[in-house]
């Protein structure tokens, strides 16, 4: 079945607006989405209505703050086929919750000689974290190596993970939109005992999640990708990993009792949520959820396959040997996530033709560093499409390009 | 697209295409490297320091044609130069990139505290209109700045 775009694009508001007469083509969701109509009434509902401190109150408007709170737990659980809603932390974003393991789960595993595995294709927030832990405890970081296509290159893969403690990787790189293969990796690195975690910021708004078949130990996302606002983040993990772990901040919210002498820590989730958390984001989160549920993530996923290949043709037919095109070419292996270089103009530079006709795509390193040195590029364009987007958004960038080459390539 | 024409004008692409003094000095010239977080830009300035003259300056890296121009432009109009002049045309190349702030900030425009002629580079006040551009314009004279600093054991 396919999805009606045209229909979609109605309920963002944000794609109706017109700059300079024309109208805006935002292709740029892998850095944030847009949002539909119901994430934003949730949220001006929460606070014209149900605004109230949570898991505290006394009053029938405090209980039901709180159940728009736990509410939305509940809609990830499913949404991510988690075992229990105690599985489901709530965190600031995809980045803090990545921090949250690194400085609970790592600061009690990682010790000096140990080693844990990364891969070039990851983002700033699954590398840096690690690397200010490594400082302190002494442990080696490992990388997995990608191939020409933009693959992980498996072929060491028993070597760099032997004795390593925790294997960490994207689920689908926000640069090449390599889809890594979770579960071959996942149950490889579990038999030789090691914890996984799965960066799901690009592949969960983009393809079904399935904790249980995936069969990680923790996945981390961040709601603001998927149609939900900035400010929350989900982190998934095994409720036998994250009753062992200890807590993260500490304050409110966070402890079952405390004295003089010291404290006890709350039941999972909260365990992990100290102080008063972000109930209005939360209500945003789980209307996003609602909505993508209700188009279909597989149907989301193949409309994204259609004009991820639609793309990928265009781009080549159009400008042939002066464009480069990073990762996978098959687009049944990839996101709809295209990085580029064009020969004779800088991505800043394609990027700054291109807001003149408002279409709105990144330019940079995309917060993976480690990654533009591998490609050996300092920074390169990146087009990155959603269930909003269609073949015109497409063939706008294309004439836009056009123009691109007209004024650099005489 | 008068717009694009204001800041990618013909002189700034063709510094950009063509670009003046690239390369690398080997030691004893100084060398000094600038980052644009923002982008992933990198310059690197090569400084030649003769009895207190830039003999020879050069420069690595790569950058936007906005950097790329104005770092080449900048090698142009700094070779030869004594520190202090160089340190007169840093200072009006960056009294012209912040036209733009004075402007929204409603200040007096600052008076000009010389007279100092930047020729082509003022092919580059178009960019004063893209603040996000600004970076890249004044990225090469940041270094270079730097680079003097370092050389005179400022930092």
């Amino acid at each position: 079945m396919t999805i009606e775009v045209a229909k979609i694009k109605q309920d963002f508001p944000l794609l109706q607006r017109h700059i300079k007469g024309k109208r805006l083509i935002y292709l740029d969701s892998a850095n944030t989405s847009q949002k539909p109509v119901s994430v934003m009434d949730a949220m001006e509902d929460y606070y014209r209505q149900f605004n109230a401190n949570v898991h505290r109150g006394s009053y029938q408007l405090a209980n039901e703050a709180t159940a728009i709170l736990e509410g939305a737990r509940d809609k990830v659980s499913s949404f991510i086929n988690a075992n229990s809603r105690q599985e489901v932390v709530f965190t600031k974003n995809a980045t803090e919750a990545m921090n949250l393991v690194s400085n609970t789960w790592g600061r009690a595993n990682l010790n000096n000689g140990d080693a844990i595995v990364l891969t070039e294709l990851e983002h700033h927030a699954n590398i840096v974290p690690w690397q200010m832990l490594a400082a302190e405890k002494n442990f080696e970081i490992r990388w997995i190596k990608i191939d020409d296509n933009g693959h992980l290159d498996l072929s060491d893969f028993d070597q760099l993970i032997h004795g390593a403690k925790l294997l960490s990787f994207a689920a689908m790189s926000n640069v090449l939109g390599t889809f890594t293969p979770v579960k071959e990796l996942t149950v490889r690195a579990q038999e030789m005992g090691l914890t996984v975690h799965a960066d799901a910021s690009q592949y969960t708004p983009h393809t079904k999640t399935d904790v249980q078949d995936m069969g990680i130990d923790f996945l981390t996302f961040t709601g603001h990708k998927l149609l939900g606002p900035m400010g929350i983040g989900v982190l998934w993990g095994k409720e036998n990993l994250l009753d062992l772990m200890p807590p993260f901040l500490g304050g409110g919210e966070m402890i079952l009792n405390v004295t003089k002498e010291g404290f006890s820590t709350n039941e999972l989730p909260w365990k992990f949520e100290a102080g008063t958390p972000m109930v209005a984001e939360a209500a945003g989160l789980g209307a996003a959820i609602d909505y993508l549920s209700d188009i279909g993530m597989e149907e989301i996923r193949n409309h994204e396959i259609d004009l991820t290949d639609y793309t990928l043709q265009s781009l080549i037919s159009e400008f042939g040997e002066t464009i480069s095109i990073f990762g996978p070419k098959d687009s049944s292996e990839r996101g709809g996530v295209i990085s580029f270089t064009f020969d004779g103009a800088h991505p800043h530079d394609i990027s700054q033709v291109l807001d003149e006709d408002n279409i709105c795509i990144r330019a940079g390193h995309h917060c993976a560093k480690p990654l533009m040195q591998v490609l050996n590029v300092g920074a390169t364009s990146r087009v990155s499409m959603y269930l909003y987007n269609d073949r015109s958004d497409i063939d706008a960038l294309i004439s836009g390009l056009h123009k691109v080459r007209d004024l650099f390539i005489p | 697209m008068s717009s694009l024409d204001d800041l990618y004008k013909e002189i700034i692409l063709d510094h950009y295409r063509s670009p003046r003094n690239q390369g690398e000095l080997d030691p004893p010239a100084h060398r000094c490297e600038g980052f644009n977080p923002l982008c992933g830009d990198e310059v690197i300035v090569f400084v030649s320091l003769i009895d207190q003259k830039i003999e020879d300056i050069r420069i690595g890296g790569q950058g936007c044609s906005i950097s790329q121009a104005s770092a080449s432009m900048m090698t142009e109009i700094i070779k030869g130069k004594s520190i202090s002049e160089a340190e007169k045309i840093i200072h009006a190349f960056k009294e012209m990139m912040d036209i733009y702030e004075s402007e929204l900030s409603g200040e007096e425009t600052a008076e000009s505290s010389s007279n100092v002629d930047l020729g082509d580079l003022e092919a580059l006040q178009g960019v004063v209109k893209y603040p996000v551009r600004i970076k890249c314009a004044t990225l090469a004279w940041n270094t270079l700045t730097q680079s003097i600093d370092e050389i005179q054991g400022v930092k």
